[in-house]
C-alpha cells in the first residue's frame, strides 16, 4: 500500500499505512448529510440517481410488458396512462436532467479543474437537498395514485385530470431549483476557480461541455419554473391563461414548456458528449482530434438549442413561417453536433485503441447517438414530421438519444471515473457482457420502435391492431435483455465495492488533473495547485508493469532528484 | 472548514486562494442567479406581451381599475429604499456598522410600506371580485356600462382612495378604483348638468370608442377621448380634478371587453411573484441586518451585504417595469 502511494506526493501526507480520503475524512450518515465536499455530494447524487433510475426503468418495464398483448395484459388503460407518465417524468427530471452533472461533474469537476471544491460547497448542498425534496413529491404523488398527463403535462387536459398534477408539478419546480443552483456553482467554478496555468483552452473538454450544459441550466431553467407556476395557478386558481374557454391559449402552454425543456434536452446530450470527448482520447493512447472544435461546438449546441423550440409544434397550428424557421434551425443543430463525432472518430484514427469497459460504451454511444440525431432529422424535415408526430418514431427518437445518448453516456463516465470513486476494479469480462446485453437489447426494442412508428402506431396509446402486435412484442423482449444487462451492471459494481481488485491511482494511463490525486483523492483535493498540462498529451505518464498502473513522468522524476 | 494555512482569515473559504477571489466569485455568482431571476419573471412578460396583443381592448379597459396614485407611491417607496440600500452598501465597504444598520432597518421599513400599501390595493380588488379567471366577478355587474350604477356603490370606492369627500361623485370617478366607480360616471354626469345633453353624450361617446376598440390598436381609443379640461361631453360627465378623469370616463362609456379576468390574472401573478420576491429580499436584508449587529462584518469583508444589495436592487427594478406595464397604458 505505502509502496503505491510513495510514487504519489499528495498520497503520502496520510503517514504509513494510513491512507486519509474523501471516504474516511469523517465517519457516519451525519458526516455525509453535511458535508460539503463536492466529492461526497457527487457520490449521495450518483445514489440517489441510481435509485430514480431503478424505479423508472421498473415503470419502463412494466409499460412494455403490457404492450406483449394489444388490449389488457397486466394494467387497464388507466393505470397504463400513469405508468408511462411516471416513467418519463421520474427518468427525465430526476435522472437524466441531473444526472451526469449533479453526479459525475459534481465528483470530477473541481478536481479536473485543480481546485479544492466548488465555488459554493453550501450551495451544492442545498442542491441536493433540493433534489431530495423535489424527488419526494414525485413519489408522494407516485403513490398516492401518480399522474396520466405525460411527462409534458400538456394544458388543457393537465388542468382537468382528476389525478395530481399539483405536487408533481411543484416537484418539478423544485428540481428546476437544484439543477439551477448545481449551473450557477460549476459556472462560477469555471470562472473563478481555476488554478494558475488552467486556461480556458487547457481545459478538459468534458469540462467545456459541463460549462456549456450550466449556461443552460441557468438561463433555461426559470422559464421551465415559471411555466410549470402557471400550471399550478391555472389548476389550483382557475387562472385562465391556459384555458381556451376563459380567452387563454394552451398552446402558448406548450411555447413555454419546449422554450425550456429543449434547451433541457441539451443539458441532458451536452455532458454526455463531453464524457465520450474525455473517454475516446485515453483509450486511443491519442491526443484528441480538433480540441477547439470540439469545445466551441459544446457552446454552439447551446446557443442554437435556444432557438429550436417550436418543432415540438409542427403540427400545433403555428404558422407556416415559423415552421419553416424553426425546422432550418433545428437542421443547423446538427452541425456542430457531427463536428464532434467526426472528431471522435478522427481521434481514434490510427490510435492504440484499447477496448475496456468506458471505451466500449463510448463506440455504442457513438453508433447510437449516431442514429438518434440521423432520425432526428427526418422528425425536424416538416413534410415527414407531420407524418411522424406523435408516433413511435419520436419515442425511438428520443430513446435513442436520450438513453443512447446520454444514459450510455452516464455508463461509460461511471465506469472511466468508477476507479477514481471508490479506489477498486471492477470485472472487467462482466462489464464487457453488461454492455453487450444494454446494447443489443436497446437496439431491439427501439429500433423495432422505428418500424412501428413509421407504419402510423401512435404513441401513448393503450391498444394496438393487431399488425403491429409483432413489433411490440420484439420490442418488449428487447426491453428484458436490456433490463438483464442493468441487473448484471448492479451486481459487478456492487461486487467490486466488496471484494474488487485494488485500483491504482491511474489505471487508464489519461492525463487529466484527477488523475494526479492518490487513487482515492483526499478531502481537500490537492494540496498545492496541480501543475497544468496538456490534458491530452499521453507522453506525460508512463505505464510502470510493477505497479500495474500509469506513473506521471514528471513526478517520478521529481521524486529520483530527491532521493 | 479552513484547516490549513494560517494566513487564511476566518470568512475566507478553505478552497478560495484570496479573498478577491472569494469575493468575485461570490458577486458573479450573485449576477448570475439575477439573471434567472430576471427570466423567471421574462416568462410572465412574454405572457403579458402576447395577451396585450391579442387583447389590447382588456388590458385598456381593465387598468384604469389599477390605483395609478398608489402605485406611484410604491414606486418611490422603492427607489428610495434601493438608495438606502446602496448607501448601506457604502458604509458596509467604510466599516461604519452603526450606519450600515439604521439603513437597513430604513430600507427594511420600506419594504413593509410597500406591501402594506400592496395589501390595500389587494384588498380593494378582492372587495370589488376584479380577480383571475373564473373568480373574475366585479361586484358592479360591468357588463353594461351605460345601465346606470346605484350610487352606494361609489361608498367602498371612496373608502379605498380615502377621498376625504363621499360626496364628490367625480373624484370617485377620477380615482378609477373600482368598477363601481367608474359606472358612477353617467350618474355623476346627470348630477352635473342637463340629462338630455349627457344621454345624447353617452350615447355619441360609446360609438367611436367601440369602434376604436374593434381595432388592433390602442392608441385608437385614446384618440377618441379629449385631452382634460377641454370642454366636451367626456369632460363634462368627471369635471377633471386629477388629470386622469378624462380617460377613466372615456372607457366608462364604452363597453366592457370580454376576457377582463384575463388582465387581473396576469396582474396578481406578476405583483403576486414580485411581492414574493419583496418578502425574500426583506429576509435576506434582515439576515444582513442580524450578521452586521453580530459584528461579521469589517472594511475587509462585507460581501453579504453587497450581494443583498444587488438583490434588493433587482426587486425595484422589477417594480419599475411592473408600474408602467400594467398602471400606466395608453
Amino acid at each position: 500500500m505505502t509502496t503505491i502511494d510513495a510514487t504519489h506526493p499528495g498520497a503520502t501526507r496520510g503517514g504509513a499505512g494510513v491512507e486519509e480520503n474523501y471516504l474516511t475524512h469523517g465517519k457516519g450518515l451525519l458526516s455525509w448529510l453535511t458535508t460539503l465536499d463536492h466529492k461526497r455530494i457527487g457520490v449521495m447524487y450518483l445514489i440517489c440517481l441510481l435509485s430514480s433510475f431503478l424505479l423508472g426503468g421498473v415503470f419502463a418495464l412494466l409499460v412494455r410488458t403490457e404492450h406483449l398483448t394489444a388490449g389488457q395484459t397486466i394494467m387497464d388503460a388507466e393505470t397504463y396512462n400513469r405508468y408511462f407518465t411516471l416513467h418519463g417524468a421520474i427518468m427525465v427530471f430526476l435522472f437524466i436532467i441531473p444526472g451526469i452533472p449533479a453526479a459525475l461533474g459534481n465528483f470530477v469537476l473541481p478536481l479536473m479543474l485543480g481546485a479544492k471544491d466548488v465555488a459554493f460547497p453550501r450551495l451544492n448542498l442545498m442542491s441536493w437537498y433540493l433534489w431530495m425534496t423535489g424527488a419526494m413529491f414525485l413519489l408522494a404523488s407516485v403513490l398516492t395514485g401518480g399522474v396520466d398527463t405525460g411527462w409534458t403535462f400538456y394544458t388543457p387536459y393537465s388542468t382537468t385530470t382528476a389525478t395530481h398534477v399539483i405536487p408533481v408539478t411543484i416537484g418539478v419546480f423544485i428540481l428546476g431549483f437544484s439543477s439551477i443552483f448545481t449551473g450557477l456553482n460549476f459556472t462560477v467554478t469555471i470562472h473563478k476557480l481555476r488554478p494558475p496555468g488552467m486556461t480556458w483552452f487547457k481545459m478538459p473538454l468534458f469540462l467545456w461541455a459541463i460549462y456549456a450544459t450550466a449556461l443552460i441550466q441557468v438561463l433555461a431553467t426559470p422559464v421551465l419554473g415559471i411555466t410549470l407556476l402557471l400550471l399550478i395557478a391555472e389548476r389550483a386558481m382557475g387562472i385562465g391563461i391556459f384555458d381556451p374557454g376563459l380567452g387563454g391559449d394552451p398552446v402558448l402552454y406548450q411555447h413555454f414548456f419546449w422554450f425550456y425543456s429543449h434547451p433541457a434536452v441539451y443539458i441532458m446530450i451536452l455532458p454526455a458528449m463531453g464524457v465520450i470527448s474525455e473517454i475516446i482520447a485515453p483509450f486511443s493512447r491519442k491526443a484528441i482530434f480538433g480540441y477547439r472544435f470540439i469545445a466551441y461546438s459544446s457552446i454552439a449546441i447551446a446557443a442554437f438549442g435556444f432557438l429550436v423550440w417550436g418543432h415540438h409544434m409542427f403540427t400545433s397550428g403555428q404558422s407556416g413561417l415559423i415552421n419553416m424557421v424553426f425546422s432550418a434551425l433545428t437542421f443547423s443543430v446538427s452541425i456542430p453536433s457531427a463536428i464532434k463525432v467526426f472528431n471522435w472518430l478522427a481521434t481514434m484514427y490510427k490510435g492504440s485503441i484499447v477496448l475496456k469497459a468506458p471505451m466500449l460504451y463510448a463506440f455504442s454511444f457513438i453508433f447510437l447517438f449516431g442514429i438518434g440525431g440521423l432520425t432526428g432529422l427526418f422528425l425536424g424535415a416538416l413534410s415527414v414530421d407531420v407524418h411522424l408526430h406523435d408516433t413511435y418514431f419520436v419515442v425511438s427518437h428520443f430513446h435513442y438519444v436520450m438513453f443512447g445518448g446520454t444514459v450510455i453516456a452516464f455508463l461509460a463516465g461511471l465506469h472511466y471515473w468508477w476507479p477514481k470513486m471508490f479506489g477498486k476494479m471492477y470485472s472487467e469480462r462482466w462489464a464487457a457482457v453488461a454492455c453487450a446485453l444494454i446494447f443489443v437489447g436497446f437496439n431491439v426494442t427501439f429500433f423495432t420502435q422505428y418500424v412501428l412508428g413509421s407504419q402510423g402506431m401512435p404513441r401513448r396509446y393503450f391498444n394496438y391492431p393487431e399488425q403491429f402486435a409483432i413489433y411490440h412484442q420484439i420490442s418488449t423482449y428487447g426491453s428484458y435483455v436490456m433490463g438483464l444487462g442493468f441487473v448484471i451492471t448492479a451486481i459487478y459494481l456492487v461486487q467490486s465495492l466488496v471484494a474488487g481488485r485494488r485500483a491504482g491511482a491511474n489505471p487508464w494511463g489519461s492525463t487529466t488533473l484527477e488523475w494526479r490525486t492518490p487513487r482515492i483523492p483526499p478531502w481537500f483535493n490537492f494540496e498545492n495547485p496541480p501543475p497544468v498540462g496538456d490534458p491530452y498529451d499521453y507522453s506525460q505518464v508512463r505505464y510502470d508493469p510493477a505497479l500495474d498502473d500509469y506513473v506521471w513522468v514528471d513526478q517520478e522524476r521529481h521524486e529520483k532528484k530527491a532521493i | 472548514m479552513s484547516g490549513h494555512g494560517s494566513e487564511h482569515p476566518e470568512y475566507l473559504g478553505h478552497h478560495y486562494d484570496t479573498v478577491e477571489q472569494q469575493f468575485d466569485a461570490g458577486k458573479f455568482g450573485m449576477w448570475l442567479f439575477l439573471a434567472t431571476e430576471v427570466l423567471l419573471f421574462a416568462g410572465l412578460f412574454c405572457g403579458y406581451a402576447i395577451y396585450r396583443s391579442h387583447h389590447p381592448e382588456v388590458f385598456i379597459y381593465a387598468h384604469q381599475f389599477l390605483d395609478k396614485n398608489m402605485g406611484a407611491i410604491n414606486t418611490i417607496v422603492l427607489i428610495f429604499s434601493s438608495f438606502t440600500m446602496a448607501m448601506a452598501v457604502r458604509a458596509a465597504q467604510l466599516g461604519k456598522n452603526r450606519q450600515v444598520v439604521a439603513l437597513l432597518a430604513v430600507t427594511l421599513l420600506c419594504g413593509f410600506g410597500f406591501l402594506g400599501i400592496k395589501y390595500v390595493e389587494y384588498k380593494a380588488k378582492w372587495e370589488h371580485g376584479l380577480l383571475w379567471g373564473t373568480k373574475y366577478q366585479p361586484s358592479e355587474h360591468g357588463s353594461h356600462a351605460e345601465e346606470p350604477a346605484v350610487p352606494h356603490a361609489a361608498a367602498p370606492a371612496v373608502a379605498q382612495t380615502g377621498a376625504p369627500n363621499p360626496g364628490h361623485v367625480g373624484t370617485i370617478a377620477e380615482q378609477g378604483s373600482g368598477p363601481g366607480a367608474v359606472e358612477q360616471a353617467s350618474p355623476a354626469a346627470q348630477d352635473h348638468g342637463s340629462p338630455a345633453a349627457q344621454d345624447h353624450g353617452a350615447a355619441a361617446s360609446s360609438t367611436p370608442s367601440a369602434v376604436a376598440i374593434g381595432d388592433p390598436g390602442p392608441l385608437d381609443v385614446h384618440t377618441n377621448i379629449p385631452p382634460p379640461g377641454v370642454p366636451s361631453v367626456t369632460t363634462a360627465i368627471a369635471p377633471d380634478l386629477g388629470g386622469a378623469g378624462g380617460h377613466v370616463t372615456g372607457h366608462a362609456t364604452t363597453h366592457e371587453p370580454n376576457n377582463v379576468h384575463l388582465f387581473f390574472g396576469i396582474y396578481f401573478l406578476l405583483t403576486g411573484l414580485h411581492g414574493l420576491h419583496v418578502v425574500a429580499g426583506m429576509s435576506a436584508i434582515t439576515w444582513a441586518l442580524v450578521r452586521t449587529l453580530r459584528g461579521d462584518f469589517s472594511p475587509g469583508y462585507s460581501t453579504p451585504i453587497d450581494l443583498v444589495g444587488l438583490y434588493w436592487h433587482l426587486v425595484d427594478l422589477v417594480w419599475i417595469y411592473l408600474f408602467p406595464l400594467l398602471y400606466l397604458i395608453h
